[in-house]
């Protein structure tokens, strides 16, 4: 089970929770297992959001492992110059 | 083989050297092929007609006079671009920003286009066609476009991010909040608050080079794209999209770039003239005109921004809280988002809240600019944070020490701070002689610090070692900023040879597995990343080869300094073989030699700059000098100086020309005013002094060289920094960028009285 915090648009999506739990081993899994917790995310994980674990930000590498006790943020998918 | 991309902490030979740049013969003798400079046999000319309304229905377009005009070869209007979005609502933007298709969005916005034999044909075309307009109100200012009576420019849009979904339509396309804490609490425990409102004008990224490509449809639906981008391999995508075409059909070649700065990694354009030469059979070449580029390619935000710090008397912050609202054309976007998320970054802070809201306006479409975003929100809390420092009578250096992020901070948008940057910049910025220097009369010194994220993308690159032991590197991430240089001195190190046996090319789209723009200044981080992986893939076969040649075990075979050694007691007589003398013998141990590698590249790491200018003001005009600047950013591992130092320095002069005259003025008709360099001006060499820069290398601990991006940072800190300076060179805080000489005497006057 891991502790996620999502940024402020993100969480409307989950009831207006900042926080919530999910029993996922990496980021596929994670984001998988929030769609299907609150379907609303569905749409935006396909637009894609980032996960930052333990201050590193992951774009793109959705077999990234959650360790145990890690703290996972969701960040919106920036755009660069 | 595993690829553990962690710092290594090694010792370096050729990375960090400064060898000449393998484009620039090329470019100083004009021998470079930029977008502009290719062309096809049989090639037609594509134009394209824009609205001149702000705002307005299209009624009805008539193209039967143009196409019945000799020498046109094609006329298209949005009926030849259908809809093939699927429901993607940020792909059906591109779509309608390409060709409007119901309304005509902006002064500019293109509705029709035209192929024929030659330029002048092709203007006659334009002027044949017949739009029928139903103009209507519109609205420019992001404030006004906020209004509850403001022009509609969307009535589909419903602002995302509320606790309650709206019921009415809106300008504002998305509120995005972040931050920790409590700033109501925050700033009940602060002696001194600063509370105050900036707006910056909108900016366009100012690159030399118009937008231009060459495309070619044939009959069997494969097309060709020569093109100036940053990202071939998205434009291949989206083009590929937007026009029905299976990807793998459509090959894009990227030209030498003359600029970009993010204003590249959108197409404009290039489905238009795909569209043209599908519709005429023929190659179609089309080039956007000055004025073109400046209406109707993406500018940055315009903003209205409001801060609020609150701090002790001995100089730590309690709270902090900003308002940021950002325009973003007519077209939903990500900009006040990223905005609020860079706000407060620099900065430790217990209680912290940003809010951003993204706004429609009938302006162009929004595009992103070197570290989108950022520097304005830069402008506002830095400015800010300057004036709470001379309220508390605090040093401004002094006092961002005090409260700067460190490692293990928690971000103001949330993360915790890996090893970072902005205290070695400030302690260096401190101690540098420009902070010495003395100032004349009526000169102002301000500094200021600014942040950027970077990031790192899907990335894949070849790496080829001839039959003579040279060594050609295949990369999809185009060169903006002296990419191949730097790609090259990292295989060099890895395979311990010359860079001069090295040569990088940017590969075109049907050569290479995909790759993501060079944006997110994740070019040479990413990039970087997998020639190392290539390399070693290549010297894992280069010992197999030299275990061959030798009959030993490939396990007694190591690398070291561009050599196969034999190790082990009983080799002892074996000596070692070249790189050459392996590929030598490429075609008799199992044919050519390379290493080829496909990664995400994740763990980019932050990035902060601090910057110094000195100003002068001419108290009875307004105009100002730039007297010194210097620049301090961290690099994590600067590959190649030369060009670090080069970003550095761009980035602040592009800062100057923003902070102090670039501006999009539009008309009370909704029309931009100054769309050429005549009136749109950005700083030339007489504008600018020599600009000072320091590297500070902290490695990036998710790069096997410690890399982190440097492209954008420096453009985050100069519009606060000059700001800063322009306000104690004036003796009036300056609030409203950019700072031109009718703004600083207006302001001068109205302080005085």
């Amino acid at each position: 089970m891991v502790e996620v915090t999502l940024w402020g648009a993100l969480g409307q999506l989950a009831g207006g929770k900042s926080k919530v739990e999910v029993e996922a081993r990496d980021i596929r899994e994670l984001f998988r297992k929030l769609a299907e917790q609150y379907p609303a995310f569905e749409p935006w994980i396909e637009k894609g959001i980032a996960v930052a674990i333990d201050g590193t930000i992951y774009r793109d590498t959705w077999g990234k492992e959650l360790p145990a006790g890690a703290e996972i943020f969701l960040l919106p998918r920036l755009a660069g110059g | 083989m595993n690829f553990d991309p962690r710092f290594s902490g090694r010792k370096f030979t050729s990375v960090g050297t400064r060898p000449v740049r393998p484009d620039g013969v090329d470019k100083v003798t004009g021998r470079a092929r930029y977008g502009a400079d290719f062309n096809m046999a049989g090639q037609l000319v594509g134009r394209v007609l824009r609205s001149p309304h702000a705002h307005a229905i299209i009624r009805k377009i008539d193209t039967s006079k143009a196409e019945k005009l000799a020498g046109v070869k094609a006329v298209i209007t949005a009926k030849d671009l259908p809809d093939l979005t699927d429901g993607d609502a940020a792909m059906y933007d591109i779509l309608d920003n390409c060709m409007a298709r119901t309304k005509a969005l902006y002064d500019g916005h293109a509705v029709a286009a035209v192929a024929a034999i030659d330029a002048r044909t092709a203007r006659q075309a334009l002027k044949l066609i017949e739009v029928d307009y139903e103009i209507l109100p519109h609205v420019t200012d992001v404030d006004l476009a906020m209004e509850h009576h403001a022009p509609l420019i969307n009535d589909t849009i419903f602002t995302e991010g509320l606790e309650e979904k709206p019921v009415k339509p809106s300008n504002v396309t998305k509120r995005s909040q972040f931050g920790h804490g409590d700033v109501h609490q925050g700033f009940g425990h602060a002696d001194f608050i600063v509370e105050r409102s900036f707006k910056t004008e909108q900016t366009h990224q100012g690159y030399i080079e118009p937008h231009a490509c060459v495309a070619n449809v044939s009959s069997d639906g494969t097309a060709d794209l020569w093109v100036c981008t940053q990202g071939h391999f998205v434009y291949r995508q989206h083009c590929a999209q937007l026009l029905g075409m299976e990807a793998s059909k459509l090959r894009v070649t990227s030209s030498e770039i003359g600029g970009g700065f993010g204003g590249k990694t959108h197409v404009w354009a290039e489905p238009v003239a795909l569209a043209l030469s599908r519709k005429a059979g023929r190659p179609v070449k089309l080039v956007m005109t000055r004025d073109e580029v400046f209406r109707a390619s993406g500018p940055t935000s315009a903003t209205s921004i409001d801060v609020k710090i609150g701090a002790r008397k001995d100089g730590t912050i309690t709270a902090a809280q900003a308002t940021l609202r950002y325009s973003a054309g007519p077209y939903a976007g990500s900009w006040a988002e990223i905005g609020a998320m860079t706000a407060f970054a620099c900065y430790k802070l217990d209680n912290v809240e940003t809010v951003g809201y993204e706004v429609l306006v009938n302006r162009p479409k929004t595009a992103a600019y070197r570290a989108p975003s950022a520097p304005m929100a830069a402008f506002a809390v830095e400015s800010a944070v300057d004036e709470l420092a001379k309220e508390i009578g605090i040093d401004p250096v002094d006092f961002r020490i005090k409260n700067a992020a460190q490692e293990g901070t928690r971000s103001s948008y949330g993360p915790v701070y890996g090893p970072i940057g902005i205290g070695p910049t400030l302690e260096a910025a401190k101690n540098h002689p420009h902070m010495k220097a003395k100032l004349g009369k009526n000169q102002g010194r301000g500094m200021a610090c600014g942040f950027w994220f970077n990031f790192g993308g899907q990335t894949c690159v070849d790496l080829n070692i001839g039959m003579d032991g040279s060594v050609s590197l295949a990369v999809g991430t185009v060169d903006v900023g002296g990419s191949r240089a730097s790609l090259s001195l990292v295989a060099a190190e890895e395979l311990g040879i010359d860079y001069a046996q090295l040569k990088a090319v940017v590969a075109d789209t049907s050569s290479l597995g995909y790759n993501d723009m060079t944006d997110g200044s994740r070019g040479t981080f990413s990039s970087s990343m997998a020639t190392i992986s290539a390399a070693r893939n290549a010297i894992k076969i280069l010992r197999e080869r030299a275990a061959q040649m030798w009959d030993i075990s490939v396990d007694d075979v190591v690398w070291e300094q561009g050599h196969a050694v034999a190790k082990g007691d009983k080799h002892g007589n074996l000596g070692k073989l070249s790189l050459k003398e392996i590929a030598a013998q490429s075609g008799k141990t199992g044919g050519p030699i390379a290493g080829h590698s496909e990664l995400v590249a994740d763990g980019a790491g932050v990035s902060f700059a601090t910057h110094i200018c000195d100003i002068e003001v001419d108290p009875e005009t307004g105009s100002t000098r730039v007297i010194r600047y210097t620049v301090v950013q961290d690099a994590g591992k600067a590959v190649h100086p030369t060009y670090v130092e080069g970003q550095y320095q761009g980035g602040a002069a592009q800062g100057i020309g923003w902070a102090l005259n670039e501006e999009y003025i539009y008309g009370k008709d909704g029309r931009l005013q100054n769309a050429g360099f005549l009136d749109y001006r950005i700083p030339v060499c007489s504008d600018l002094p020599m600009i000072d820069t320091q590297i500070l290398e902290i490695p990036n601990p998710n790069h096997p060289y410690g890399v982190r991006g440097v492209g954008e940072t420096s453009i985050v800190p100069p519009l606060a920094a000059i700001a800063n300076a322009v306000s104690n060179a004036a003796g009036v805080r300056m609030t409203h960028i950019p700072m031109s000489p009718p703004r600083i005497l207006a302001a001068i006057e109205a302080e005085r009285g």
